[in-house]
């Protein structure tokens, strides 16, 4: 029986962040402190020729690559991205020198003045010279079932940069500690941080690195906080003083990540009754100036590029481009919300050339259990593809609306999706993250890496472990992840916290539930004093993953989803309002049901934005409109009235039957937005769709 | 990047004449709700260093009605203007622009005063001044003279006001005929013009644009065709007349085209 998990219990961080007690990094002061600031490249590519510091020196603290002691490059993936330029500049905004002073007005007045020597730069992906990463997925013959096929539709759609727009701009203090270095920080992945900065420090001197409380991460603190760490820890160990480095908004929109930009062509070949019989994906990412995770967003994209139809043949070829900007990076979705766009935008074109309802279309395709993804994995029972569409078809009288709105100024459309959940193929099993329950005179204390960014990582760690334990949910607390005293649980990305750590939380609960062997806590305390379980990661036996080849079972798990959006448009202005968006989706089941619908409404919005207002406008390299008066999120008159469903369909890996949410509601509002538009009679196939390109759309 | 706060400096008025022996004695900028300043002081692109704060100057926070002119102070913020039955009975396309405006708490410090003497060509409240033919009042030590609006800006976020002048007050005379109003933000709040219209109908019509211009401007020959001729003809005058730019938030296409439907909407719903 449970009593936490299904309840919408308080949140962990509930009072704390309603009362304005909690305290996020710009709000942490330390004796001594200095603040910390970036002098950044003001060219898109070339190198630099002198830096001069035109200002009184006197009490700054001044660092730039020779200062570095140990490597200059952020550890990640590939190795390529440097902490400092030394000559050579890839992109606008890049870090050349770093400043610290005590008094934050007098670092704003002081002027560095860099020389440089430009070369020619290259902004667009598909005549970039060099790819970060290329993956094919292959089965079946595609060009073979594409020459025998009865139809061939075609079509290439594009999506745009995103800016993520946490609340809480990047911010970390890097503090001097027993000769080494403590680094607070506004951040997803503590042990990402934990690694880059023993790259740029060495491995002599003592390192923890410590989550503040953070303001959203939406992928956006996955892999940058590593770079703001470690130019804090660089200031940090040349003064000898505590160093705070916060970011402006500005400064923020300009510097730090976002979402890759796509081109995705498909040549896709049917019966004439509709069935999938070859699906020709080319997928291209502009990856930025330095790799960054670029190739595991590309993968992850590429993997859900077939959408979640089933078809013999299939062909995804996918590259990440270097360009000369900022590197995109880790944003809710991981490549997905752009190879899904194309396929369900895609699906409707499809459907018209074959003069066909695009419902049938997609309930003649849609994966079942048993079937076989794009990368031949066999879906289990918990595929939902059907479910979630036909309740999203009843709850929202599609068909009905669809006539009825014909030739009006309102439109309607839809898309199915679905993501996997946890990192892909092998990865779960090469992360072998662990877990830590401790047993405390009240209760049990979590001990793990994850963090809470808002998302209810703490709440629903602890209803896990409440009901696994059995013991009142009151008494479980969570440990603030410090790398030094946390176990370490991987990455806080990838819709994973919940169904990968979370599981082996729920496991090591029930082993701590035996040792007590009918005990309470406190009694078994009292008695026998404190004991610690550690439980590492099982990947499910059956999981095979070819990574050479890209076939096998990429997720041990999908969730999916069902979005309908109803848009009225103004034919004088081309203004597009979204009326009502209904999000039917399944997640195996959800442990917090407030948080779980928050996580639906609040992607269901972000996908909105994206859809419809978020343009990121690049001007030689840089974001022209970095400031929150240009760059347009949804404000809540932008947003519509939302319809969230919850279906359950359990997931035996996953605690109580739960599957990873975090990105889902990110993949679906895009599609269904211009599938909408399309329903007006716009042939839309980019977004963001503002009304600048719908106007010049409608002329054609 | 922010600009450094100690590099700037503010004295504080506490009357109109002090506000302007201030300003006669050296150049400073005025403010009042500040809301534009501070975007400027974020984002590093502040034109001056120097200000005056005439928050405090309460004469000018006023709005009246004085011989059939309805007179609003320089002071007069959004919100005030929402709430009277002056402006509501006068000019209530007036209302319907300071609705518009940011949101509840930009409309609460912004003032009429602030919006014309900033000279953005995407003030939400200009065209509907422009539209009804007001007149800015301006002060200097000693000295008042008044300035046609259609006559107050020069260029890009210049006008013909003096250093040492403050805008006290805009006068407007009643309008006759139908008030029409259409703002195009990027969204739907907290937004900023791409094209916003101002349309009076009475014997002839008056339109003025915002953000499709280095100022707001009247459609002159748009006006006079419509005056005379049909709405096609006064479209082909439109055409000639309107030639807007490419900037971050929209295209010189997209405004021409739309400030082309909106005159059009303007004319058909105002028949």
């Amino acid at each position: 029986m449970t009593t936490a998990v299904g309840q919408s219990v308080s949140r962990k961080d509930g009072i704390g962040k309603a009362t304005g007690a909690t305290k996020y990094a710009d709000d942490l002061h330390f004796p001594g402190m200095l603040f910390g600031r970036t002098i950044r490249s003001t060219i898109p590519c070339g190198r630099v020729k002198s830096i001069r510091m035109d200002f009184d020196t006197s009490g700054f603290t001044i660092v730039d690559y020779r200062d570095i002691p140990h490597r200059n490059v952020v550890a990640l993936i590939d190795e390529d991205q440097p902490y400092l330029v030394e000559t050579e500049v890839r992109h606008m905004a890049e870090a050349i020198v770093l400043l610290a002073h005590e008094d934050r007005e007098k670092l704003l007045g002081a002027n560095v003045v860099i020389e440089y020597e430009e070369a020619e730069p290259v902004f667009d992906p598909e005549r970039s010279p060099h790819s970060f990463k290329d993956i094919t997925i292959e089965k079946g013959d595609v060009e073979d079932a594409l020459a025998s096929a009865e139809i061939v539709v075609e079509g290439t759609y594009r999506t745009g940069h995103q800016e993520h727009v946490y609340i809480e701009t990047n911010g970390v203090i890097a503090v001097p500690e027993h000769g080494g270095i403590a680094l607070y920080g506004s951040l997803q992945c503590p042990f990402y941080a934990y690694k880059a900065l023993r790259s740029v420090l060495g491995n002599d001197h003592p390192l923890r690195v410590i989550q503040t409380e953070t303001g959203g991460g939406f992928g956006g603190k996955e892999e940058y906080p590593s770079m703001i760490a470690g130019h804090a820890a660089l200031l940090a160990v040349k003064s000898g003083r505590p160093v705070k480095i916060i970011y402006d908004r500005v400064e923020d929109m300009v510097a730090t990540t976002k979402r890759h930009p796509s081109i995705v062509r498909h040549r896709t070949g049917l019966t004439r009754e509709g069935r999938l019989v070859a699906m020709d994906v080319d997928v291209i990412l502009d990856g930025g100036a330095y790799s960054t995770l670029s190739a595991v967003v590309l993968s992850r994209g590429c993997i859900h590029a077939a959408g979640p139809y089933r078809c013999d043949n299939v062909k995804i070829f996918g590259r990440a481009m270097f360009t000369n900007t900022p590197p995109n990076g880790a944003f809710r979705g991981f490549g997905a919300p752009q190879t899904e766009f194309a396929m369900e935008v895609h699906m409707e074109r499809i459907a018209e050339q074959l003069g066909m309802d695009s419902l049938t279309l997609r309930e003649m395709n849609a994966l079942r259990p048993g079937d076989m993804t794009a990368t031949s994995q066999v879906l289990k029972q918990d595929a939902s593809a059907l479910e979630c569409l036909q309740e999203a078809v009843r709850r929202t009288d599609y068909r009905r609306k669809r006539e009825e709105l014909k030739g009006t100024n309102r439109g309607i459309g839809l898309a199915l999706f679905y993501h996997g959940a946890g990192f892909t193929g092998a990865g779960e099993q090469r992360l072998a993250s662990k877990a830590r329950l401790d047993l405390t005179a009240t209760g049990a204390r979590i001990m793990v890496a994850s963090t809470e960014i808002g998302q209810g990582t703490r709440t629903m760690h602890a209803q896990i472990v409440s009901d696994a334990l059995g013991v009142p949910y009151e008494t479980i607390e969570v440990a603030q992840p410090d790398t030094s005293v946390v176990a370490d649980s991987g990455p806080t990305v990838a819709s994973r916290t919940c169904m990968v750590v979370g599981k082996i939380l729920e496991r090591c609960a029930l082993e701590m539930k035996e040792r007590l062997e009918g005990m309470t806590p406190a009694q078994y305390h009292a008695k026998h004093g404190a004991f610690s379980i550690v439980k590492e990661h099982i990947q499910p036996e059956w999981m095979r993953w070819d990574d050479d080849n890209y076939q096998g079972d990429a997720y041990a798990t999908y969730a999916w989803g069902c979005d309908v959006a109803e848009v009225e448009i103004d034919r004088d202005t081309y203004e597009v309002r979204p009326v009502k968006v209904t999000a039917v989706q399944e997640f195996g089941r959800p442990i917090h049901p407030a948080l779980a619908m928050g996580q639906i409404e609040g992607g269901t919005v972000q996908g909105l934005g994206y859809a419809l207002l978020e343009h990121v406008v690049m001007k030689n390299g840089a974001m022209a409109n970095p400031t929150l008066t240009n760059y347009t999120i949804p404000t809540t008159l932008d947003t519509p009235e939302l319809d969230i469903v919850m279906l359950e369909n359990h997931y035996d890996g996953g605690p109580f039957g739960a599957k990873g949410l975090g990105e889902l509601p990110m993949d679906g509002p895009a599609p269904a937005v211009v599938n909408a538009i399309r329903h007006l009679g716009l042939d839309l196939r980019d977004i963001p769709a503002i009304p600048e390109t719908l106007i010049a759309c409608a002329s054609l | 990047m922010k600009t450094a706060l100690s590099t700037l400096e503010m004295r504080r008025a506490t009357s109109v004449a002090e506000a302007l022996e201030i300003l006669r004695d050296e150049p400073r900028m005025p403010i009042a709700g500040a809301t534009d300043v501070y975007v400027g002081l974020n984002f590093g692109t502040l034109p001056e260093l120097r200000y005056l704060d005439i928050w405090a100057l309460d004469e000018l926070r006023t709005i009246t009605v004085n011989e059939d002119v309805l007179v609003l102070g320089a002071l007069a913020t959004y919100t005030m203007m929402v709430a009277s039955a002056l402006v509501q009975e006068r000019l209530p396309m007036m209302i319907e622009a300071a609705r518009q405006v940011g949101g509840p708490q930009i409309q609460n410090r912004g003032t009429i005063g602030g919006n014309i003497a900033n000279g953005s060509p995407a003030g939400d409240s200009l065209p509907v001044l422009a539209a009804c033919d007001a007149v800015v009042v301006l002060q200097s030590a000693g000295a008042e003279r008044r300035v046609k609006f259609t006559e107050f800006y020069t260029g890009y976020r210049k006008t013909v006001m003096r250093r040492d002048e403050l805008v006290v007050a805009v006068e407007v005379p009643r309008v006759s005929g139908r008030q029409w109003f259409r703002k195009v933000g990027t969204r739907a709040a907290q937004a900023i013009s791409k094209v916003v219209v101002a349309g009076v109908r009475g014997e002839g019509a008056r339109i003025a644009v915002g953000s499709i211009a280095p100022t707001v401007i009247r459609l002159t020959a748009t006006e006079r065709a419509l005056a005379t001729g049909s709405l096609d003809e006064a479209m082909v005058a439109l055409r000639g007349e309107v030639n807007p730019i490419d900037d971050i938030r929209s295209t010189a296409d997209y405004r021409k085209r739309v400030t082309e439907n909106l005159v059009r909407r303007f004319w058909t719903e105002t028949a």
